[in-house]
This record gives structure tokens, C-alpha cells and sequence, in this order.
């Protein structure tokens, strides 16, 4: 039961890798991708927990219990807000990109090839 | 290649993956049993060293912060990119588009428990936003959760159905200059640790008595200006995408 | 691993897996929330809170509404486009 959280996360994080891949959408590989990113949570966050180890606050507990690792969930909490960010940047190209091919199939942006 | 192509060429590649992924993080040690030596230092020392209650604050304002000033830039740098991408958009939609008054407006679609509910809930996400930023260094809290909470408050005045009301409360200008204070003040606030102590982002004011607001030296301070950047930047980013579309004339309906 | 972090785990992974399967990008919008509130409840039970209160705020609220007003402004293009051939022919 110790491996349960990265399983999850591997699990996660092929299933969005599918989504981005079978997608006929633009903006449903960009949400498939938001899936992928939400995986590496899972792992740093599994990998900074201690058994019956309490939240990182020591406002009210003694300063010598038994805490959980802040390192790993400083790095987790940046990185939501942050991926919140890319992602509208990653929908305005999807945007721009139907406004100038007037589709956002994948199959049909072909101003590289052309 | 089509997507036929794709969809085998996963078939193969996609289990493949997950083996490997699983095989991979089967060496760490398992869910429970940390041993990073790192965390256990700071959870040891950070309480007495800063007179902060909230560790993950303090590491994030002050131990780690110019990795934070990074994330920041990040975030800054995103919002400029859509800005950039949907405003030239814009622009050429006016250009095809006739521009029309904004006497015929009205803001069409908010039902009467939307609008009762969320104006009920503009107070009240105001004040957990700041009391969020104020109390980064003492409860779960800081800078990033305080300014996305800030955020959604405008977002409840449109959903109350006062869009005018918005764009009077949160004109372009003073997200843009919002935004921009927020990143200036945290890079200025560096400055100061490295004028008053001797290294950029040193923690230089006073640390006070741990569990009063204003203790833990500059950490509220930076607290502060990142959930100004953030704010700006989420209703930056949604005003981007909406700005005129959600006026409808009075001939569309 | 407790039974509530067990419960909160698997919430999570098969709100995940939905929004790969679900069909329409709007609905994917909403399970997408969901997920938010799901990966909430999982970071509350890990002990991080300051991370469970960033996720609810962003994954609950903030993404699904980029993500709506994003699909609003790509199916204005698409009704612009029709009036546009409509008027050509």
C-alpha cells in the first residue's frame, strides 16, 4: 500500500498522455494535458508524507512534533497557480490558431506543410 | 500523421511508458516513510530562526525566496503572452466589427439567485483574500492562495450581473498597474535585503514575537505584493478573453 | 496509508481518467472542477493545507472559468465565419 500515490501518478499521468494524443480537439489536449501536469503533484507530495506526521503550521502545536515535509509542498504550491497561467497561454494560442485556420482539429493546421 | 497513426503507435509506446514509470518510482522509498534530510532541518530550525508559525510560508518568502521570484517571473511572463496573443486578435476584430455604445448594453443571462448569492459572497471573498495575504507567515495562507482569492471577487460581480460595475471596479489599467507593482515591489523588497543585510532577499526587518501579525520580518511584506501580482494577473488573463463578448446588444438576443 | 487517503486517492484518479473520456471540451470544463475539488480533499489528508487551499481556489474556480470564456470566444469565431460566408454567398 506504500506505492498506491505514484501508481496513481504513472496511472495519471498515461491516461492524459492518451487524451493528448487521441484528441480531435485543440482544447481538449490542452485540458488532457492539465491531467498530465496534476500527476507530479501526486508524486511530490507522496514523497514528502510521514506517517502520522502533522501539517507544516506550528501555530498551535509544539515546535518538536512530528511534521511533514514543507520542502515538497512549497514546490507543489507555486506550481498550481503557475499551471493555471500556462494554460490560458496555451488557450490563446489555440485562439489564435482557429482564428487564422478556422478549425482547431489538429488534422486540419497544415500552414507548416503548405 | 493521422490520427489512426497516432492511436497505434501509442498502443505500443503507451504501456511501455507505464511499465517504466512504474518500475521507475518503485524505488523511492515508500508512502510514509520520508527521509529527506533537508525537510527535517527546517522543520526543526525555521520556527525559532524567523519567528514564523507557518513553515511552507517561510520557506517559501524568505528561505527559498528567489526561487519564488522566479515562479513570479513566470507568471508575469504568461500573462504577457496572452495579452500580446488576444489583444492583437481584438484589435483586428474591431476593425471588421462596427464598435457600438456602451448605452445599449446590458448584461444578459445572471438569474435573480445568482445575482443575490454573489453579492453576498463579494464581501466575504474580499476579506478571506486579505486576511489570507496578512497572515501568510502565521496560518495556512501567503502570497499565491491570497491573490487567486482576491481574484474570484470581481468574478462575483459579474456573476451578481454588474458587468459595468466591473469594468468600474477593475478597469484595464489598474489590473495592468496591479500586476506590475506587485512584481516591482517583490524584486524592490530584495533590494532592501541586500542594502540593510548582505544578501539579496535577506530577511532584514525586524522578527518580532512569533504568532503576532506583524512578525517574521519582510515575510508579510512579500506575502503582500506576490497577492497583488496574482490578483492582477488571474483577472488580467479573464479579461483578456472576455472583454467585449459578454455585451449583447439589445438587437442579438 | 489510511482509509481516507485511500478513498481521497481513488476519487482522484477516476475523476482523472474522466476528463480524458468525457466528450464535449464544456463538460470536460466542469469535470475538470470536480477533479479540483477531488486533488483538495487529497492534499487536505496528506497534511498540506496551504497547497489543498491554492488548488481549490484554481483548479475549483479559476481554470474552468479561463476555460469557459476561452470556448465562448472560440464559438464567437465560429458564428463571425458563418455570417461572414453567409454574407459572401
Amino acid at each position: 500500500m506504500g506505492f498506491a500515490p505514484f501508481a496513481a501518478a504513472a496511472w495519471l499521468f498515461v491516461v492524459g498522455l492518451y487524451g493528448v494524443v487521441s484528441s480531435q480537439n485543440l482544447v481538449r489536449t490542452v485540458l488532457s494535458l492539465t491531467v498530465v501536469q496534476s500527476s507530479t503533484y501526486l508524486v511530490l507530495l507522496g514523497v514528502g508524507y510521514r506517517h502520522g506526521a502533522k501539517a507544516p503550521i506550528v501555530a498551535d502545536i509544539p515546535t518538536s512534533s512530528r511534521l511533514v515535509d514543507p520542502v515538497t509542498q512549497v514546490l507543489v504550491l507555486t506550481d498550481i497557480v503557475i499551471e493555471a497561467t500556462v494554460l490560458a497561454l496555451l488557450l490563446a494560442l489555440v485562439v489564435q490558431a482557429h482564428k487564422r485556420f478556422g478549425s482547431v482539429d489538429p488534422a486540419r493546421l497544415r500552414a507548416l506543410r503548405d | 500523421m493521422s490520427r489512426r497513426g497516432r492511436l497505434l503507435l501509442f498502443g505500443g509506446a503507451g504501456p511501455l511508458l507505464l511499465a517504466v514509470l512504474l518500475i521507475g518510482l518503485h524505488g523511492l522509498p515508500a508512502f510514509g516513510d520520508f527521509r529527506g534530510a533537508y525537510g527535517l532541518l527546517v522543520d526543526r530550525v525555521e520556527p525559532a530562526r524567523r519567528h514564523a508559525t507557518d513553515i511552507v510560508t517561510a520557506l517559501n518568502f524568505d528561505l527559498r525566496a528567489f526561487d519564488t521570484l522566479g515562479e513570479e517571473f513566470i507568471l508575469f511572463a504568461s500573462v504577457t503572452g496572452v495579452a500580446l496573443l488576444l489583444r492583437h486578435l481584438r484589435d483586428e476584430d474591431e476593425a471588421t466589427r462596427p464598435s457600438r455604445t456602451l448605452a445599449d448594453h446590458r448584461f444578459a443571462g445572471a438569474s435573480d439567485a445568482t445575482r443575490v448569492l454573489s453579492l453576498v459572497l463579494i464581501p466575504l471573498l474580499v476579506s478571506l483574500g486579505v486576511y489570507l495575504a496578512l497572515h501568510g507567515a502565521l496560518t495556512p495562507g501567503g502570497g499565491f492562495q491570497a491573490g487567486v482569492v482576491l481574484a474570484a471577487g470581481p468574478l462575483a460581480i459579474l456573476l451578481a450581473g454588474r458587468y459595468l460595475a466591473l469594468k468600474r471596479v477593475a478597469p484595464r489599467w489598474a489590473l495592468e498597474a496591479l500586476h506590475a507593482i506587485g512584481a516591482t515591489a517583490y524584486a524592490v523588497i530584495g533590494l532592501g535585503g541586500l542594502i540593510f543585510a548582505t544578501t539579496y532577499l535577506e530577511n532584514f526587518l525586524p522578527l518580532g514575537t512569533s504568532g503576532h501579525l506583524l512578525s517574521a520580518g519582510m515575510m508579510p511584506l512579500n506575502s503582500i505584493a506576490v497577492g497583488l501580482e496574482v490578483t492582477g494577473a488571474f483577472l488580467l488573463t479573464w479579461t483578456e478573453f472576455t472583454d467585449q463578448d459578454l455585451l449583447v446588444s439589445r438587437g442579438e438576443l | 496509508m489510511t482509509a481516507l487517503q485511500g478513498a481521497a486517492l481513488l476519487v482522484v484518479v477516476t475523476a482523472g481518467t474522466a476528463i480524458v473520456f468525457v466528450g464535449d471540451p464544456l463538460r470536460q470544463a466542469l469535470v475538470l472542477s470536480v477533479y479540483g475539488v477531488a486533488l483538495t480533499l487529497l492534499f487536505f489528508v496528506v497534511q498540506a493545507p496551504d497547497v489543498a487551499l491554492s488548488e481549490l481556489v484554481v483548479g475549483g474556480v479559476g481554470m474552468p472559468v479561463i476555460i469557459l470564456a476561452a470556448l465562448r470566444k472560440l464559438g464567437q469565431h465560429e458564428t463571425a465565419d458563418e455570417r461572414d460566408e453567409e454574407g459572401g454567398q
